[in-house]
């Protein structure tokens, strides 16, 4: 078990060095091959009607002159022992995580993504487990009584939840339930300062981000347990006299849950490196929405940051379903 | 009545219903039909059988009979799942007095794994992945008998060591998949054990493995039925397997029994033709034989749209010996033809030992 | 005197054809399949699946050499190997004289031709979204011949020849039982009119009475067609009943390879003799004298690390140490039957002076009934006798020190 986790560990950090490179190359490579010129690079760095000045500081200070290579060992120097960037008059110190310097905003990169990051989470978690039950439960009911009444329905609303855009749903939510009956709050209140108000604010989001998701798991869960519960072990445990109940839970929903953790280690990777849609219809001032605003200004470095911090969660969560993995199907431990 | 039940396993009027039960296991005129988009399968249609304690049914069959389905019937399962859910079942199982078909699920539920228990084809398929040995044999120990863990691990263990598993301490915590095919199945072996059920079922237990394993599991079960008294029901289309390890045979065909009697009789006298068709299908490891095999021709019947008259006319060789067509108009009524030896067949008697001794026998 | 030569006449004749038929149609030799297991961060290599690990044997023209054992013993492997559907690791394979050991795929189509073969399942092996006809005809496609006659009619021939409707040609697998599905497998092999098929347990899936439907129809076939067949099952019955010398396998090694009389009624390997006594008998009379079963002791070891020496040693209850550490060579003891044994049953013991039992020995011979290890220890002692008048009295202690136990 033990080396079976340093494998993959091992794996995992194989895996984000590619994600670096990759990420490196969209934003500094792929320009070049372009057809840009350091100094158009350079100038993308800085915003809107870049001085000469600015221009050669910024070339200077991201080494954009230098091959390729330098500048990709750089960039990875950058994250795990920080950067100083000279920027003329003063200069600005990148601690570590050095994930990037907005030269526009004058700002660090990370402590930016550590201010939002708990919004984000508040939103992947609430929504996660508002999915996970609801779309667990309705995969499991439909999967015993298929062609029944519910199990139709239960389909047919999942179909459109998968089918309507959170802008739809979102904004409708707000409009019916925030500004016409004043239910829910619009500004999010950190936990610490008042749970209450937090949650309040939440639930929209919440609630819209759950019904996307839980479709897809209801679907999911009914596929699974259909075919697990027509297999040889769970007519051995109803011969063994098991209730049916247990039959259903302890067998089949064990079995059935293996693809679900797979994905739902995919999807909480994902979100929590910025539910971009989610949090500009409820203004939440979580990452996707700083991604979106470092879009609208033209800010690379930000977007990089963003671009790695979500590598980094998609990669580690998925370290974590291996996990859980070998955990729930000791089979897997040996291969 | 008193009288009866001591005559042996298979006795009674085959088709009788009502009254109460004459032996420990008794099977009457069950039918398990199911519908379907393309017609009803008729799995079982009409069997009865009885068996008593500390003896062996040997039901044989080809894929198709019927023989899994009323395996499952008598345990109750084939009403659970999604396929039994709109299932028709009729006619009586009494065990040990209890009728189950109109009993309720949970009446069923109840003697499931304690009265009686069932051990199937393929272990590997059949226990679950994610669980220790252990946990599955002390989950099915605990359904029934209100002990606490350790009281459960120990019995585990304890059957473990009888049906022969090495270091049973140590491997009650091994998973299935780290167990070879023949441990699995005496692991599976304990499973069902482990409430001393008084009816063991067991489908093809070892179809799915070699034959010296199967050598080393049929010689377990026969052990074991000698310790526990049990009465066994032993599913499978091997001759040789309920040749060695049965008191009675059933031979069924499209959902039917056509022969049933001692293992002896089915074997040196043979009445039913299929009964025929199948020893004459088997190659032989005992014996040199030079002849080619004479097998039975054409295809199993559609369990939809069974043969009218006897389900077999269509592939017997003496179907147009009874006279006016009898064969395919009139479904045969099974028949006793010697001591506690029935058979569902349009033929006479003396065409049968005619056919039997002048043409079959010698050619086996 | 017209007799005689009559008789003159006929025995020129049938030197003539044997020395034509001594040249075997394939011959084996050393051959090796070993599948790579591969282990840890770099994916080094950590080990091999020995499947086949040095086989000899010959198939003969028109026989039909059959081949058992139980599951891992490397008879499917090798089946794949001498159809060079796999790679071999080592060895050599000889077709009709021709090397085709490591024949590329483009150097064996020609050969493709002569060598067919019929697998287990028939359900798996037909393409579902094929009709019969494409099926069938699909050998002459990727041969590009052309047959006499045209293809339909070739097909719808092959059709009759194995006992469907040549109306079928239209239909799809779908439509049809498993015994039929298998009769559709024997008709693509044997479009291109093959000299070998080697069939990998070809009834197994079937049951009992279409099982002796298609061993009568690959019977009638052989004798139409003069096929030579290689049948791969695990089924000892129908062994027996379709082949004329047989070769049994434990861990990718023969132990022993016989004609088929003699292989059933006087087997020399004590694998041969368990293997055979654990079939149960279709004679309830028979069957319930247990006596005759020798029950093997736990499973068989794994083909990634096999035992040293003899590899039936662990399970043995004939082994001694030189069972241990050396590995019996495959012999023909008897006239048309070679063993690899150091203690072979009903002869002569090929190590008289190795008599101290291994204790796995010891243990398994618990599990063996008196009455086998009886009959052993008499066939032993009346051999070892015409051996050697001291070396029996030594003899008998031993075995008696063993019935003891």
């Amino acid at each position: 078990m033990i080396s079976y986790i340093i494998r993959r560990t091992f794996a995992a950090v194989i895996l984000l060095l590619v994600v670096t490179a990759v990420t490196f190359g969209i934003f500094f490579l792929l320009p070049r091959l372009a057809g840009q010129s350091p100094d158009q690079l350079a100038a993308q760095y800085i915003g809107k009607n870049p001085s000469p000045e600015d221009i050669a500081a910024v070339k200077a200070n991201l080494g954009l002159d230098k091959p390729v290579y330098e500048q990709y060992w750089e960039f990875i120097k950058g994250i795990v022992s920080g950067a100083t960037y000279n920027l003329g008059p003063t200069t600005a110190k990148c601690d570590v995580p050095c994930f990037g310097y907005s030269f526009k905003q004058h700002i660090e990169v990370w402590p930016q993504l550590v201010d939002r990051l708990p919004v984000t989470a508040s939103l992947a978690a609430g929504a996660a487990v508002l999915w996970l039950v609801a779309g667990v439960a309705t995969g499991v009911i439909s999967a015993l009584r298929p062609g029944s009444f519910f199990d139709r329905s239960a389909m047919g609303v999942a179909l459109a939840g998968v089918s309507l855009p959170m802008f739809f749903t979102g904004q409708l939510a707000l409009l019916v339930f925030s500004y016409q009956l004043d239910i829910f709050g619009r500004t999010y209140v950190p936990f610490t300062e008042n749970p209450s108000q937090w949650a309040n604010t939440l639930i929209l989001p919440w609630c819209s981000l759950a019904l996307l998701y839980s479709a897809i798991y209801a679907r999911l869960t009914r596929s699974g347990m259909l075919e697990t519960m027509s297999e040889d072990f769970i007519r051995t445990a109803r011969a063994k006299g098991l209730g049916e109940r247990k039959v259903v839970l302890k067998h089949g929903l064990r079995a059935a849950l293996t693809p679900i953790v797979t994905v739902f280690g995919m999807d909480i990777g994902l979100l929590l490196g910025g539910a971009v849609i989610t949090e500009s219809v409820f203004s939440l001032p979580g990452i996707g929405q700083y991604a979106v605003q470092a879009i609208t200004d033209n800010d690379l470095p930000p977007i990089l940051g963003v671009t790695l911090l979500a590598a980094f969660f998609v990669v580690f969560c998925n370290l974590v379903v291996d996990v859980l993995y070998a955990t729930v199907d000791p089979r897997v431990r040996l291969s | 009545m008193t009288d009866l039940s001591k005559t042996g396993a298979a006795l009674g009027e085959p088709t009788r219903t009502g009254g109460t039960p004459s032996a420990f296991l008794d099977v009457r005129d069950l039918k398990v039909h199911f519908p379907t988009d393309d017609g009803l399968v008729k799995s079982v249609d009409g069997l009865s059988f009885q068996l008593e304690k500390g003896k062996t049914l040997g039901i044989v069959g080809e894929s198709g009979s019927g023989k899994s389905v009323t395996s499952l019937a008598i345990m109750g399962l084939h009403r659970l799942g999604n396929r039994g859910k709109n299932v028709q079942m009729s006619g009586e199982i009494w065990l040990d007095g209890k009728e189950l078909v109109s009993a309720s699920p949970d009446e069923v539920r109840r003697l499931r794994g304690r009265e009686m228990a069932m051990i199937f084809q393929d272990p590997l398929s059949a226990m679950h992945p994610y669980y220790t040995i252990g946990n599955q044999i002390v989950e099915a120990y605990r359904v029934h008998h209100k002990v606490d863990k350790k009281t459960a691990r120990r019995r585990a263990v304890e059957l473990l060591d009888r049906v022969g598993i090495p270091e049973p301490n140590k491997r009650v915590d091994s998973y299935p998949h780290e167990f070879s095919g023949g441990m699995r199945q005496r692991a599976m072996i304990a499973m069902a054990l482990v409430n001393n059920p008084e009816l063991l079922i067991a489908d093809e237990p070892t179809t799915a493995l070699d034959v010296t394993v199967q050598a080393q599991i049929l010689d377990l079960i026969r052990d074991l039925q000698k310790e526990f008294g049990s009465a066994v029901v032993i599913i499978t289309h091997d001759l040789g397997v309920v040749a060695e390890i049965a008191d009675d045979i059933l031979v069924m065909y499209g959902g039917r029994c056509v022969e049933r009697g001692p293992v002896d009789d089915i074997f040196y006298e043979p009445q039913h033709p299929y009964t025929w068709g199948l020893l004459g299908s088997m190659p032989r490891i005992d014996r040199e034989q030079t002849d080619r095999l004479i097998p039975v021709k054409g295809q199993p019947p559609s369990l939809i749209n069974v043969p009218s008259g006897c389900a077999f006319n269509p592939r017997c060789p003496y179907a147009d010996v009874p006279k006016g067509g009898i064969t395919r108009t009139e479904r045969p009524e099974l028949r006793e033809v010697g001591s506690r030896h029935f058979t569902a067949c349009h033929l006479s008697s003396e065409d049968r030992t005619r056919i039997w001794n002048e043409e079959i026998a010698p050619k086996l | 005197m017209s007799e005689t030569e009559t008789r003159a006449g006929t025995s020129a004749v049938t030197t003539e054809k044997a020395s034509e038929d001594e040249k075997p149609l394939l011959r084996v030799e050393g051959l090796v399949k070993h599948f790579p297991i591969k282990k840890g961060l770099l994916q080094r290599q950590a080990g091999a699946v020995k499947a086949v690990d040095g086989i000899d044997f010959e198939v003969r023209r028109g026989e039909t050499l059959g081949v058992v054992g139980e599951s891992g013993c490397g008879k499917s492997t090798m089946g794949r190997l001498i159809t060079r559907l796999l790679e071999p690791t080592g060895g050599r394979i000889e077709f009709d004289g021709t090397d085709i050991t490591h024949l590329s795929t483009g150097g064996m189509r020609p050969l493709r031709r002569d060598v067919q073969m019929i697998f287990q399942d028939p359900y798996g092996s037909l393409n579902p979204r094929h009709t019969i006809g494409t099926i069938v005809s699909a050998p002459f496609r990727l041969q590009g011949v052309e047959p006499e006659g045209g293809v339909k009619k070739e097909v719808q021939r092959l059709l009759d020849l194995v006992g469907l409707s040549p109306e079928h040609y239209n239909r799809y697998p779908h439509e049809f039982s498993g015994g039929q599905r298998q009769r559709i497998g024997i008709a693509r092999a044997l479009a291109l009119k093959p000299r070998m098929v080697v069939a990998d347990e070809p009834v197994s899936a079937l049951d009992v009475s279409i099982q002796a439907q298609v061993v009568n129809l690959m019977d009638d076939l052989q004798e139409e067609l003069g096929l030579t067949y290689v049948i791969i099952a695990h089924d000892l019955s129908v062994v027996r009943h379709v082949s004329d010398r047989v070769a049994v396998m434990y861990l990718g090694k023969i132990v022993e390879l016989a004609d088929r009389d003699q292989l059933y009624t006087a087997p020399m390997h004590p694998y041969t003799k368990a293997l055979m006594s654990a079939v149960p008998v279709p004679d309830p009379r028979r069957g319930a004298a247990k006596s005759e079963r020798i029950l093997l002791r736990g499973d068989v070891p794994s083909p990634i690390s096999p035992p040293s020496g003899c590899r039936f040693h662990t399970r043995c209850w004939k082994a001694t140490e030189i069972c241990r550490t050396t590995e019996p060579p495959l012999l023909e003891l008897r006239p048309g039957q070679s063993v690899a044994c150091h203690h072979p049953e009903n002869f002569e013991d090929q190590a008289p002076q190795d008599t101290v039992l291994l204790t796995a020995a010891k243990e398994a011979a618990e599990l063996v009934s008196d009455e086998v290890l009886a009959e052993s220890a008499e066939t032993s002692a009346a051999v070892a006798a015409e051996v050697s008048k001291a070396e029996a009295a030594k003899e008998t202690e031993t075995t008696e020190n063993t019935e003891d136990k």
